[in-house]
């Protein structure tokens, strides 16, 4: 039978929030979160449509900072550095936190260029043959080396939606991210897309610290450690996923795993 | 509740409604059994042992149904919960249904020698062991954790009956040679209605584990 709340192998904090507030406007967004998130595991968001849980991982690398009337309150720890003091560089906060997008968004150029791209204007590469080894490295690491290997000029509009979310992943790992966001990445896929997307979130984890926001509650199920259940902007609970799964502590998290709303 | 589980809290609730009515049958048959072996009544027993085929029917369809409903629901917690215990409670019942046929089988023997003694600990055993089974079965179709828990504590007193039976026939076989044989059956018999009981636990800690998540199993 089931052991409950089993301990996951402890690594270490990577993401320390605690006490945040989010707003947009006068209307609260998030209410007093407090979390730790953990080096190369993989950690589900789940929740009903807005519950906070995509506006969450926004604050993980401050991509809500674009939005004029957002304000933060409380403080984001990456490695020992609050991601909201005065001293943050954002770009280099983003090089360091990559994110993954529910709807593909390749650039309009070739393969080879939208992996090379980001490595160019940070200046990664020393050489043309660095560049290379480089993007190829990062379409491996992605699972998608051997679909494009022969045909890195091409555009990369002409991928199926599933390569270019491969693609798209490849390019957030060629500059060498710690952390990887990823906002429902396979909800715009077929179940054979999705399934390559979960192996290879399965694969980077290792690699990686992953957090991925996901309607689909199996797909929480099978790639994640760790779920974080939101509800009205509150964490509900966070716990191992098999926790959450088989015997949540709270009847919310309980009758949303069973469909019961949401 | 809301309108997109319905369909499958009405499948969940059909699949109780199945392991009630194979529960109740595995009841009838173990309580015809023993009613036999008392009144001596070859026909009840003879009823038993005509075969289970309804009970068997049960079993595979209540399978069935557990399988599709992991299948096509993907289920989660408390409800994934519901339906392991099924599975299993579903192999119990099946088994108490076999027990009821190996008591006829021995009580069918033991009716063709006089009677060894007036039978008293063997209908009380199998009264606790179907009070058992009922309690266990309330307790599933309630989710009542009280009601499991008293089961549990049953099953010891069901246990000490059971070696009583076996002291008390004992001195009839050392006594009286012939008794050995028919006594053997008696003995056999409060065996089965002991391993009835421990289905009936086992049935409990099922639904304990359904309601609470707690694996109260080799305790």
């Amino acid at each position: 039978m089931v052991p409950t709340g089993q301990p996951k192998p402890i690594t270490p904090v990577k993401i320390a929030v605690a006490g945040m507030n989010f707003f947009y406007g006068k209307t609260q967004a998030l209410t007093d979160i407090t979390i730790n998130l953990h080096a190369n595991l993989v950690t589900a968001f789940i929740g009903p449509s807005g519950c906070g849980k995509s506006t969450f991982l926004r604050t993980l690398n401050r991509m809500n900072d674009i939005i004029p009337s957002a304000r933060v309150e409380g403080s984001v720890t990456i490695d020992d550095e609050n991601i909201y003091g005065p001293g943050t560089d954002v770009v280099d906060l983003r090089k360091r936190v990559g994110m993954v997008f529910q709807k593909s968004n390749p650039f309009p150029k070739s393969i080879f260029e939208n992996v090379a791209y980001g490595l160019r204007i940070n200046g990664m590469a020393t050489s043309r043959g660095d560049l290379e080894g480089r993007v190829e490295e990062s379409l491996k690491a992605a699972a998608i080396w051997d679909e494009v290997k022969d045909r890195l000029e091409t555009s990369a509009l002409a991928l199926s939606g599933g390569q270019q979310q491969r693609l798209c992943i490849a390019r957030a790992l060629a500059i060498q991210p710690q952390i990887l966001l990823m906002d429902e990445p396979a909800s715009a896929l077929d179940p054979i897309a999705t399934q390559r997307i979960e192996e290879l979130v399965y694969q980077l984890k290792r690699d990686y610290t992953i957090i991925i926001v996901t309607h689909n509650m199996q797909q929480a199920a099978r790639v994640s450690d760790s779920t974080a259940f939101f509800w009205l902007g509150r964490l509900v609970e966070y716990g191992p996923t098999e926790k959450i799964f088989t015997n949540p502590a709270e009847k919310l998290t309980e009758d949303y795993v069973t469909g019961r709303f949401g | 509740m809301e309108r997109h589980v319905r369909h499958f809290q009405e499948e969940l609730d059909e699949l109780k409604s199945r392991l009630l009515e194979m529960g109740g049958l595995a009841e009838d048959r173990l309580r015809l059994a023993v009613r036999g072996l008392v009144e001596r009544d070859g026909t009840l027993v003879d009823k038993v042992l005509i075969g289970d085929g309804a009970i068997n029917q049960l079993h595979i369809d209540i399978d069935d149904r557990c399988f599709k409903l992991l299948a096509l629901h993907q289920p989660m917690a408390v409800d994934l919960r519901a339906i392991v215990a099924a599975v299993k409670i579903n192999t119990d019942l099946e088994r108490v249904g076999d027990l009821a046929v190996n008591i006829s089988e021995a009580a069918r023997r033991y009716l063709q020698h006089p009677p060894v003694k007036e039978l008293i600990d063997i209908p009380r055993m199998a009264e606790l062991a179907q009070d058992m089974l009922r309690d266990a079965l309330d307790a599933f179709v309630r989710r009542d954790l009280n009601l499991a828990q008293h089961v549990l504590v049953q099953d010891d007193a069901l246990d000490a009956l059971k070696t009583a039976v076996f002291r008390d026939l004992l001195g009839y076989m050392l006594r009286d040679t012939p008794t050995i044989e028919p006594a053997l059956d008696l003995i056999l018999i409060s065996r089965h209605l002991e391993r009835i009981g421990d289905h009936a636990t086992n049935v409990a800690e099922d639904v304990i584990f359904m309601v609470s998540a707690r694996d109260v199993r080799h305790q």
